[in-house]
């Protein structure tokens, strides 16, 4: 008699390709694509209300250049990533000025100087034989050819972006509202504001390397998107961009290996799949939101229009 | 009008420090912004409990002497002190303007509770006494109808209104509000002075709020501080308002004309003329 396991799982064959549970490049890549998913998605929410998106873009693009630079320099991508993103972080906060017009200037000229950069290593890259294909690597990623020790790397970075976060919670947010607001109440708002950008910079690199520099902004700002509009606090929308983040990169895994058997041979680019399924559910999202009325003026008991105050006259 | 202001309100609680209850002094303050002075020799002070209207027009710096209380002008000349440890929750600030995006996720009720832990670490977890605490701060302010909503979404007056519980609920010694009525209509500017008024009685909190009109802070502001020209004369709404103080902080002829319960200031001898210009 079957296991009732292993009912389900014959029931799962047309879904789960053979060997989808047994290949460890799979187990590999649904395990740091879990990780950069929350990640990605705990800071986008951050990201989007801070309105730093082209912040986020930019260091995307910067990776590129930090990217091609490790494959140049011989050690792995990650790090090149990291180190470039991070200091490019560090350089927007210091000539950043505290108004959003005054950031969007700091992150344009960084991110003009790294293209620089970028297209002189991908060039270099591209024309010394015995890195072929790096280029490609490093603009869509490489979730399914990750180095072993990589989990590790994106684990512990991971959980260094979300403790910052985590730490920098409160002041965070009501620095995001106000400059004025949060310096009223003694709060270091460069301090808070480039703690923040650290945390970004770690987020952009994890998922560059997952799903490539230039997709990462979808990973970064897409669920954050899709979390705004479905709920209207700021922890429900972290752990509703989590999931959002998750299912896509497990289920756009999935959709990419299994695309090899039904395409035989050939196979859909699992950045692709993944991003595809981000954007399928902001369109729902939207959708979903206009079915789910704002309870704006939904009264709570006891709640009064007038003021509770005695009258004077 | 000040007097029976004083008569009505209650005196400290026990245990207060009673040697001085002065929560703002401002000694010889200038400010220069941009190579421009914008505040020349400001004397000032505020008792705890007294309630001041910051009146001028607009460009007179009341904005700036405001932010110059919290630290984030720092005076070309002068000294501010606010014993009350300078920024953070014993200082209470509306800022004139704060534009929030609409989609934000963030309720009315989110944004106050920032007020009471928004400058602490970690995403800390709320308790039933502190959700009592906000509740009861958007109910004083009458901002429970909209508790629930974004705050984005809000109109200008309702958020003037989470603003203020925002910055009442840390408990301040001093509340610096920036033209909170300039979003309100007048019935709702009415409700709000006197809820601040009764606040400033009740909490024993001194309050500095600035306004371009003093017309709707008569009936409560104990004292005023009249910025013009650069300068700034304070005392007694009566000491203040008159044809010969004004006159001397303009250094010009203005008229102080009282009707029908309103003060109009205008320019130049002609009184009967209020379109003169200064
Ligand atoms: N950063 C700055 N650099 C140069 N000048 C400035 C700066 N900030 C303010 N000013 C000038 O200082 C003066 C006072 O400005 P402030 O904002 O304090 O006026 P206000 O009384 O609040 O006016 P309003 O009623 O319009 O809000 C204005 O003339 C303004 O142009
Ligand atoms: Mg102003």
């Amino acid at each position: 008699m079957p296991s009732p396991s292993a009912a389900v799982t014959a029931s799962l064959a047309p879904v789960f390709e053979p060997g989808f549970f047994s290949s460890g490049p799979v187990h590999v890549a649904l395990a740091v694509g879990g990780i950069v998913a929350i990640v990605s998605a705990a800071v986008g929410v951050f990201t989007v209300i801070r309105g730093q998106s082209f912040a986020g873009h930019s260091l995307a693009d910067i990776g590129t250049a930090g990217g091609s630079a490790a494959v140049w320099a011989g050690v792995s991508t990650i790090f090149g990533l990291v180190a470039f993103n991070v200091v490019a972080a560090g350089v927007m906060e210091l000539i950043g000025i505290r108004r959003p017009r005054g950031r969007d200037l700091a992150t344009g000229i960084v991110l003009g100087a790294s293209l620089g950069l970028a297209a002189l290593f991908l060039y270099e890259d591209t024309i010394s034989s015995s890195t072929t294909g790096a280029t490609v690597t490093v603009l869509f990623g490489s979730i399914f050819t990750l180095a072993p020790g990589t989990t590790t790397i994106v684990a512990v970075l991971g959980a260094v972006s979300i403790a910052l976060l985590a730490l920098l919670y409160r002041p965070l947010l009501l620095s995001s509202l106000s400059y004025d607001l949060a310096a009223a109440r003694g709060i270091p708002v460069r301090l808070v504001g480039g703690g923040f950008l650290l945390a970004l910079a770690l987020a952009v690199s994890l998922s560059a390397v997952t799903i490539g520099a230039i997709l990462s902004t979808a990973l970064l700002i897409g669920p954050a998107a899709v979390a705004e509009r479905l709920t209207r606090r700021p922890a429900r929308a972290i752990a509703v961009a989590a999931a959002v983040g998750i299912g896509s990169v497990w289920i756009g895994t999935l959709i990419a290996y299994d695309s090899t058997v039904w395409l035989g041979g050939e196979s859909l680019p699992v950045s692709f799949c993944i991003v595809g399924l981000v954007f399928v559910a902001y369109l729902a999202s939207g959708l979903i939101a206009r079915a789910l009325p704002e309870r704006r003026l939904e009264r709570r008991p006891g709640a009064r229009d007038a003021l509770a105050l005695p009258e004077v006259d | 009008m000040g007097s029976d202001a004083d008569a009505s309100r209650p005196s400290p609680p026990i245990g207060a420090p009673s040697a001085t209850n002065t929560v703002l002094e401002l000694d010889d303050v200038s400010v220069s912004l941009g190579g421009r002075t914008v505040l020349e020799d400001v004397s000032f002070s505020l008792e705890a409990g007294e309630f001041c209207g910051l009146i001028g027009s607009n460009g007179a710096g009341k904005t700036t002497l405001l932010r110059l209380v919290l630290g984030l002008v720092t005076p070309a000349r002068g000294t501010v002190r606010t014993p009350l440890g300078g920024r953070g929750p014993k200082i209470g600030y509306v800022p004139q303007k704060i534009s929030l995006e609409p989609d934000m996720p963030l309720r009315a009720r989110d944004l106050v509770a920032l007020g009471l832990d928004g400058h602490r670490l970690g995403p800390g977890r709320r308790g039933p006494a502190q959700r009592a605490a906000v509740d009861e701060m958007l109910e004083a302010v009458g901002a429970a109808r909209f508790a629930e909503a974004r705050v984005g979404n809000l109109s200008g007056g309702e958020q003037q209104r989470v603003m203020i519980a925002h910055a009442l609920i840390s408990r301040p010694r001093l509340l610096l509000l920036d033209e909170p009525l300039a979003n309100l209509d007048i019935r709702a500017g009415q409700e709000v002075v006197r809820l601040l008024a009764h606040i400033a009685a009740e909490q024993h909190i001194g309050i500095l709020l600035s306004a371009h009109d003093m017309n709707p802070l008569l009936p409560v502001m104990d004292r005023i501080l009249y910025l013009a020209a650069g300068r700034a004369v304070s005392g007694s709404t009566d000491e203040v308002v008159s044809t010969e103080t004004l006159s001397r902080l303009y250094g010009q002829r203005v008229e102080v004309i009282r009707t029908h319960g309103r003060v109009i200031v205008v320019a130049g001898t002609d009184a009967a003329d209020p379109t003169h210009d200064f």
